[in-house]
Order: structure tokens, then C-alpha cells, then sequence
């Protein structure tokens, strides 16, 4: 079987955030990418199953542009065979169905039997993408595991239901699950995989390669866009309570109490 | 093109969230039309018009007796028919963080994911929602028929229920066993059945400073509990083992949206804050005047957390 993991750049988490003029989008140029978060824990599951004998190949694909690059290798470096990536302009303001389209042609032209991506993309925190690929390839999915087992042709896998509910699913590949933090940790590259991941492949795929028509992807075929981006409003500055312990802990709650109003 | 706005309203132990209430008197505010309800399983829906349906739609069938995906995406994607709703909202937790996705493919529907707030634009409803960890707002506009959204819990307020009552027509999604694709073998329930963090209205967060689980179960638990607050923690305080992974506020934790939110010794990484930022009303206590959370606390208090934390909870006993 052929483990398929979404792999997605997202800006640095502790990078500031400035706004384009149209304020439809954020300004790239001198932000620092990472490997989302959870896409870690999907690759390096993916890694741990292939190593178990579950899987034969772990593939990543990507929808990007030659920038995600250094990012593809350095899952190729972990441990990822070899790299898909789907680039086109026709792709140009695509909202997530455009792009879950995009990788579901490209998931299901390698004919993957289970699909690992994050939960969400620590970018927009769209938590869209993965369960849209499900509904395009029409197979089951599962959200936010934090445990995966696979059997032959199942699967079995926890997460949190909301609640605080732990819940134990079971379903038939091919799937598609996201990950939640908890499941592995993730490997850094070493050297040697620096070294052999300049040798493994990242193919760049067009629509025309995975036969999507133009019009189903883009900003023609979206169903949402965004704008009016801005910052949120800045917090009112605080308040500082000065005094001893007792006194500063009496203010509190009478300021929680009377001026708050929230106890 | 549809008309009005249906409330996807989620059930617990038989009786409507908290979040059915908040979402139906938002969807009535926003004077987009009739406002209905969707209710997916059993339950009692009596309450349902005095907060604001005019109708209920109900798709009852064993195959969503617990929740799959392939049989509640079938069920709502009944219901939004039935409806002719051209705004379907959900809050924004297990299931229908889950289903949405898929029903918005399968539908054609636009999605906003977790919004903050929505507004009624000439008859077109907008939502905003956080980017980047909360630190940019952008508008979702749906450019589809149909438009969903999921909303963030506690986003809007719940006042009393002014009357009213709703007529229930039951919808038939054409349900088969079928459409069970992922089964559920296993539910475990928490030991203790505190509000979940992302719907809780109190938190009382610890960060790593708390330094063994002793002591943060002995410190922090107490003072939760004199104001009903649940438990929350720093990604640090999680990976030390003072806490659980289901406690952890952040970017990869959960984000909450209470009007009380409590950090103890947590300094105020920009990975927390993205979680809490949003909070009504932030407590800190830090021993850092420079700790950077004090720069989002609405009231600050500088100091030792074991000496702090003992007498806030006497004087909140107090008060309940
Ligand atoms: C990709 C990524 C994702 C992340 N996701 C999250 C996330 O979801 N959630 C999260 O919380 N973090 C997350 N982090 C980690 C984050 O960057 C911080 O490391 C973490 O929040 C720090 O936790 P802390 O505040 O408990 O610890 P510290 O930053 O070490 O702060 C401890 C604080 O306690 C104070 N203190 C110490 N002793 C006392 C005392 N006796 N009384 C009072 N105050 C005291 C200190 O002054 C200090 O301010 C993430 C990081 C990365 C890189
Ligand atoms: N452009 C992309 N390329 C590859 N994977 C993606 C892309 N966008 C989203 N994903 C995958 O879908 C997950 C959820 O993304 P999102 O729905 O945007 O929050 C991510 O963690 C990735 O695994």
C-alpha cells in the first residue's frame, strides 16, 4: 500500500503577520516557513508504518509553488520516498475545494491507499481540506486521531470526540485521517537523509497531468473569498493590582465580581 | 436561491447545547429571514422555538443514534434541502467540525470555518473569523447559493427565551447501514465530566512553572472547582506530564473562547496566546512584571503563583 501525506507550508508560528493592499491576504516576503505542525505528525506516522511493514512508499504532495521546495525536502530528508508537487496557474485563488481537488487528482492518479494529513494548516486553520479530498475520492475519513492502527484492509483509530470523550472508530481503507498532537513525535532529518534526499524525486504535476479542467480550480470556481483583512482590535491596556498578597487577591475578585462581572 | 437561515443544533443527554440557544437567537438578530432548526437523532426540541425556530427539521433514524460521518453529512445534507436555507450554522465542535468540510463538497456550499462573527450585508451573511493565530480577522464571503458556517462556542451571547414555539416536520434522508462508514467500537467518557475547554465559559490554565502534576493538581483543580472553571494548560506544562494532552490551550491545542480565562505562571508564548486571545476577561499571575501575557491581561497580578493561588481560591469559596 501507498501512504499518501499532505504536506503544507505554513509561516513560522512566532512570525508577525503584515497585511497586502487589498487585505485579501498576507504579504510573503520575508516570512519563514515551516512544515505545518501536523503535517509532521502525518509524515512521520506514515514513516512508522511503512517501517512496520503496513506500507511500501510514503509520497507527500504539496499545492505550491517552487518555494515549498526546501520544505518537501526536508520530508523527503525524514524519510519520504519521493515528493509530488502540483503546480499550475490555473490554480491561482483556489479556496479549499479547488485545492482538496487538486490533491485528490493527484492522490488518486498514484492510487494511494490511505491518506495522511493535519488537522489543520496552522495558516488559515482552514481544517477543510483533508475531509473534502475524502468526499472527492469517496472513501471514509476520520478526524484529530491520536492513535492508528492498521489491519490488511482496516483500519482502527482513536481520538477526542469533544467532551472529553475518547472514541475508538473503525472503518475500511482507503481513508483518509488527520492528526492530532499526541500521535508520534516527529524525527528531525539527519544527515545521511540530507544527503540521500538530494537524490529523491520531486515531481511537478500541471492540471493537464491530472486531468482537472481549469474551471474546477481557481478563483472562477471558488465558493468563498476572502477580504477586509486586518488586525484584531488591540486588547485595553490592564490593569497591574499593587499591594500585599491578601489585598491584591481581595481586588481581584471584587473587581472580578463588580466591574467584570464574569464571577 | 434560498431563503432564511437553519441552525444545525447539536444534542446532548436529549437536550439542546448551550450552542443551539446562542446560534438560534444570533441567526433571529440577524434578521436574514426565517430562522429554523435542524436536529439530527432524538431529543426533546420543545425548547427550541421559544429561542427563536419558527421551524424544526428532524432526520431520526438508528444510523445516527452516534455519530459517523457518512451518515451525518447524508442527514444534513436532507435537512439544508428541506430547509431552503440559504445559511445553514453550526458551532464549531466534534461533529460538525467534521462534517462540514465534507458536506460543503459534497453540496457546493461555501464554508466558513470558526467564525468569530457574522453580519447581515444587504440580505448576504458574512462571517469573520481568525487567521494566523489571531493575529489577523478576515471576512468569509460566500460566493455559492447555500453558505455554511461553523461559529466558534461562546462567540455571542444567550439572553432568556422569549417564547414562541416551532412546528417539527421530519425529514427523510433515505438512511441505510450503508451509510455507517466509520463505526464507533469505543466510548470512554472522562472521569470527572467538566465543561470542554472549548465550550467552558471559566478556565483556570497552570503552565510548566507549577513543575510536578502534585502540584498542579493541588494548586490549580481546588480553584477551578470553587468557580466551575475547567482546567486548562500550557503546551510546556502538557509536555512535562503536569497536565493532559486534552488540556492544552494553543495554536496545537485547543482554543477556547471563555469570559474568564485564568493563567498561572504561563508566560505568554504567542503559540498560548492564539488560543485564548479571544478570552472576555484575562487573569494572569506572574512572577515576570515582563512576562508578555501581562500585555493582554485585563488585570495583572505580579507575584508567586503558590502563595497567590491558595488565597484566590478561599475568597472565590466566598463568592459561591
Ligand atoms: C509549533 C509550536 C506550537 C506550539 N503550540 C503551543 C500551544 O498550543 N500551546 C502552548 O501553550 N504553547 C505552545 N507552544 C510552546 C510555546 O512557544 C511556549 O513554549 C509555551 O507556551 C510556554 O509554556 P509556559 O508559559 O508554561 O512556560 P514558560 O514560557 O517557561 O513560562 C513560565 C512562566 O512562569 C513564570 N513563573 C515561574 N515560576 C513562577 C511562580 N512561582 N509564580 C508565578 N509565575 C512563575 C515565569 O516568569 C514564566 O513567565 C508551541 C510552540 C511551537 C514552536
Ligand atoms: N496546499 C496544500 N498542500 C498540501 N497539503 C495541504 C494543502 N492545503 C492543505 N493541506 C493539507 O490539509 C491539512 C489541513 O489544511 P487546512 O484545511 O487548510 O487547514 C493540512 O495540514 C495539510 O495536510
Amino acid at each position: 500500500m501507498k501512504i499518501g501525506v499532505c504536506l503544507k507550508q505554513v509561516p513560522a508560528t512566532d512570525t508577525r503577520i503584515r497585511v497586502n493592499a487589498d487585505a485579501t491576504a498576507i504579504l510573503t516576503d520575508d516570512v519563514k516557513f515551516e512544515i505545518n505542525p501536523y503535517d509532521e505528525y502525518a509524515l512521520e506516522e506514515a514513516l512508522q508504518l511503512k517501517a512496520a511493514g503496513k506500507a511500501t512508499e510514503v509520497i507527500t504532495f504539496t499545492l505550491g509553488g517552487a518555494d515549498a521546495d526546501p520544505r518537501i525536502r526536508d520530508g523527503l530528508a525524514r524519510g519520504a520516498d519521493r515528493a509530488v508537487r502540483i503546480d499550475d496557474p490555473a490554480l491561482a485563488g483556489s479556496d479549499a475545494l479547488g485545492v482538496a481537488r487538486a490533491l485528490a487528482a493527484a492522490l488518486k492518479a498514484e492510487g494511494v491507499g490511505l491518506v495522511l494529513a493535519g488537522r489543520q494548516a496552522v495558516d488559515g486553520d482552514g481544517s477543510a481540506v483533508p475531509a473534502m479530498i475524502a468526499e472527492l475520492l469517496g472513501c471514509a475519513q476520520v478526524s484529530w486521531v491520536d492513535k492508528l492502527t492498521i489491519e490488511g484492509e482496516s483500519f482502527t483509530a482513536q481520538r477526542a470526540a469533544g467532551g472529553g470523550v475518547r472514541e475508538v472508530v473503525t472503518g475500511s481503507l482507503p481513508a483518509v485521517v488527520t492528526t492530532d498532537k499526541g500521535l508520534n513525535t516527529p524525527r528531525y532529518a539527519t544527515l545521511p537523509g540530507i544527503m540521500k534526499a538530494k537524490a529523491k524525486p520531486i515531481a511537478v504535476k500541471k492540471l493537464a497531468d491530472l486531468a482537472l479542467d481549469a474551471s474546477s480550480v481557481g478563483a472562477g470556481a471558488a465558493l468563498v473569498s476572502f477580504s477586509n483583512m486586518g488586525q484584531p482590535a488591540a486588547r485595553p491596556a490592564g490593569r497591574i493590582l499593587k499591594g500585599d498578597s491578601a489585598s491584591v487577591v481581595a481586588e481581584l475578585v471584587s473587581l472580578l465580581h463588580n466591574e467584570a462581572k464574569v464571577i | 436561491m434560498g431563503n432564511g437561515i437553519l441552525v444545525y443544533c447539536e444534542f446532548e443527554n436529549g437536550s439542546p447545547r448551550k450552542t443551539a440557544y446562542e446560534l438560534l437567537q444570533k441567526a433571529v438578530a440577524l434578521g436574514a429571514g426565517p430562522v429554523s432548526a435542524l436536529v439530527i437523532g432524538g431529543g426533546d426540541t420543545s425548547t427550541l422555538g421559544a429561542n427563536g425556530a419558527t421551524r424544526v427539521f428532524q432526520v431520526d433514524a438508528p444510523q445516527v443514534a452516534s455519530y459517523s460521518t457518512g451518515a451525518y453529512v447524508k442527514a444534513l445534507a436532507a435537512g439544508i434541502a428541506a430547509s431552503g436555507a440559504a445559511t445553514v450554522l453550526a458551532a464549531a465542535s466534534s461533529p460538525a467540525r467534521d462534517a462540514f468540510p465534507r458536506l460543503s463538497a459534497r453540496i457546493g456550499a461555501g464554508f466558513g470555518v470558526e467564525v468569530t462573527d457574522l453580519r447581515n450585508e444587504g440580505g448576504k451573511i458574512v462571517g469573520r473569523r481568525p487567521v494566523y493565530a489571531g493575529k489577523a480577522l478576515v471576512d468569509v464571503n460566500i460566493l455559492s447559493a447555500v453558505g455554511l458556517f461553523t461559529v466558534r462556542p461562546n462567540s455571542f451571547p444567550v439572553a432568556a427565551a422569549s417564547g414562541g414555539s416551532a412546528a417539527v416536520v421530519a425529514v427523510d434522508a433515505g438512511l441505510t447501514d450503508a451509510d455507517v462508514d466509520v463505526k464507533v467500537i469505543d466510548r470512554v467518557a472522562p472521569a470527572n465530566k467538566a465543561i470542554d475547554l472549548t465550550e467552558a465559559d471559566r478556565i483556570v490554565s497552570g503552565g510548566r512553572s507549577l513543575k510536578t502534576k502534585e502540584q498542579f493538581d493541588e494548586v490549580l483543580r481546588p480553584l477551578a472547582a470553587a468557580i466551575g472553571a475547567t482546567v486548562g494548560a500550557s503546551r510546556a506544562a502538557v509536555d512535562a506530564g503536569l497536565a493532559g494532552h486534552g488540556e492544552q490551550v494553543g495554536q496545537t491545542g485547543k482554543v477556547v473562547n471563555p469570559s474568564l480565562y485564568i493563567a498561572f505562571g504561563i508566560s505568554g508564548a504567542i503559540q498560548h496566546l492564539a488560543g485564548m486571545r479571544t478570552s472576555r476577561v484575562i487573569v494572569a499571575v506572574n512572577k515576570d512584571a515582563d512576562a508578555p501575557i501581562f500585555q493582554y491581561a485585563t488585570y495583572g497580578i505580579v507575584g508567586d503563583l503558590f502563595e497567590i493561588a491558595p488565597l484566590l481560591t478561599a475568597e472565590l469559596r466566598k463568592h459561591s
